[in-house]
């Protein structure tokens, strides 16, 4: 479903030029999940950005379902891939209701059956009618993220782009988002490319992940092979116990692993 | 058993807003002693409204009542503004969850810090005690991150300034809502690493706001769990995963383990007499 090669992002120019994304190749099967970790600043929101064409200053090849994309996009792009935002209180237009932001791809796209589709993709979400004429003030953190997810679907796109997508909201949330997330892709078998910061939530989500920092994939790796601890990298084994929790000894040796490192 | 540096009864504090009057927290009780302390709960459940009930510090349209605030010899329920003058920063300190807004931008750390100084130090004297600060929350280049502004430091060494300076007046308890939120996992166990130093070293009292049930498992000593303003569960860090209250049992159901493979997530179900 997606093919990244050699893809390079820089940001600035001459002396404050820096490289957000390095050189970094990987695949995405058709039906997989795939999820991008690392830490803040390592270019995984960068490539998501490029792929959904948000970032257009990019270099290397790009192909989402076999063809290759320029910086540029057609309309006809957006049906196949949609894009899900960290922030449902800034991602969705205050002033527009549920029905309004839902109704923007229709009206773009010129689909037919508005009411019916949007209906439907409510439902889809979990949120009944009711929420058709609300507000995004008149909602919570939860639903505000369903009605994100909604717009994201109503298209019926092959390849969702998730930017961390639940870590605005509290954990019990969380679990109710991950798990709509989960009975989307059983029913309609879609691509997911996760976004997150947090291991525990790509493990759950995800098939396959690849470990990022400094711009670059550091690793690549099934979650089975997470999970067991068959990781290469001093990185990943990291970011692995840091998720796990606190643990005094553990912390001790990794402050001096990064001092030496020069963090 | 020592006395606790802090006991908190029956804390109440209550939001007037134009429609009805909200309570945020609602009667509980609790004690800090030269502990690791977690408060855990999700957003609105009033564990930001405790800690700042503490320092007094809750906005204009809040009432905070307690039939009980002792903090030390003081009677926090019962101190005036001046009085608090004289706690605040100086016995108790905060750290808040980011950084970028709790640093001055347009002044260098360095003497953001030496601002919490007593006064009547020299101006060298001041920049040795600064250093030695600085060294002390594990920053290896005092001398230059001295001379930052904030917008140059990075999230985990501006959590370390903001922790530096609420050290030097030495306070007894400090109260730290949500200080590692903002920061990424490997610089958050940095952090925690110097506040876990700090504490036993220095034997302060830490009071731990978090939401994050994980980090506050394996970092606190002592966990309370608080929903709707109420604390549904106290119990030893060591033993929140054999939690009694369905809703801590809910919370902890719902969070993803890595190396648990489960399809489905167990959402909460709320049981709305846990808020009575």
């Amino acid at each position: 479903m997606i093919e990244v090669e050699n893809l390079v992002v820089r940001f600035g120019k001459g002396k404050a030029a820096m490289t957000a994304v390095d050189n970094v190749s990987f695949t995405v099967k058709t039906g997989e999940a795939f999820g991008l970790v690392g830490e803040s600043g390592c270019g995984k929101t960068t490539i998501l950005r490029c792929l959904a064409g948000l970032n257009q200053d990019w270099e290397g090849v790009i192909r989402i379902d076999g063809k290759q994309l320029t910086p540029k996009r057609e309309r006809a792009f957006y049906k196949l891939a949609q894009i899900v935002f960290q922030d449902p209180y800034g991602s969705l237009h205050p002033r527009f209701t549920v029905n309004g932001t839902l109704m923007e791809p229709i009206k773009i796209h010129g689909l037919d059956r508005a009411d019916e589709r949007i209906d439907r993709v409510l439902k889809q979400v979990g949120l009944g009618p009711a929420f058709r004429f609300r507000y995004p003030h008149q909602l919570s953190g939860g639903q505000r993220q369903r009605v994100a997810i909604a717009r994201a679907l109503i298209l019926e796109p092959k390849l969702m782009l998730l930017d961390e997508p639940t870590s605005a909201l509290d954990v019990s949330v969380q679990a109710e988002i991950l798990n709509l997330l989960t009975d989307i892709r059983d029913s309609t078998g879609l691509t997911f490319l996760l976004v997150s910061h947090d291991l525990s939530v790509v493990s759950h989500m995800c098939d396959r992940l690849a470990v990022m920092n400094h711009g670059q994939i550091y690793e690549e790796l099934t979650v089975d092979d997470l999970v067991a601890r068959r990781y290469r990298e001093a990185y990943t084994r990291q970011l692995f116990e840091a998720s796990l929790g606190y643990d005094k000894r553990l912390t001790t040796e990794q402050v001096k692993a990064l001092d030496e490192a020069g963090a | 058993m020592i006395k606790p540096l802090l006991e908190v009864e029956d804390l109440n504090v209550t939001f007037r807003t134009p429609h009805r009057m909200v309570r945020a927290v609602r009667d509980i009780s609790f004690t800090v002693g030269k502990e690791k302390v977690g408060i855990v709960g999700e957003s609105g459940s009033g564990k930001s409204a405790t800690g700042r009930a503490i320092l007094k510090l809750t906005p204009g349209n809040g009432i905070v009542t307690a039939k009980r605030m002792q903090f030390e010899e003081l009677d926090l329920a019962n101190a005036t503004e001046q009085d608090m003058l004289k706690v605040r920063g100086k016995r108790i300190g905060m750290i808040l969850q980011d950084p970028k807004f709790s640093l001055d931008p347009v002044m260098r750390v360095g003497d953001q810090i030496a601002e919490a100084l007593p006064p009547g130090l020299g101006r060298k004297e001041a920049r040795e005690r600064v250093l030695e600060v600085l060294q002390a929350v594990q920053i290896r280049n005092p001398e230059r991150v001295y001379d930052l502004y904030p917008h140059e430091c990075s999230g985990g060494m501006g959590q370390r300034v903001m922790i530096a300076m609420m050290l030097v007046p030495e306070p007894k308890l400090l109260i730290a809502d949500e200080p590692t939120s903002a920061l990424d996992v490997t610089v958050r166990m940095q952090v925690l690493a110097i506040l876990d130093d700090l504490v036993s070293r220095r034997g302060l009292g830490l009071m731990f706001i978090s939401h994050d049930l994980n980090l506050v498992a394996t970092f606190c000593d002592r966990v309370l769990i608080m929903y709707a303003g109420r604390i549904v569960e106290e119990c030893k860090a060591s033993e929140l995963r054999d939690a009694k209250h369905p809703y801590t049992q809910g919370l902890l159901a719902s969070l993803p383990r890595i190396g648990e493979r489960r399809k489905k997530l167990s959402t909460l179900v709320r049981d709305p007499a846990w808020a009575y």
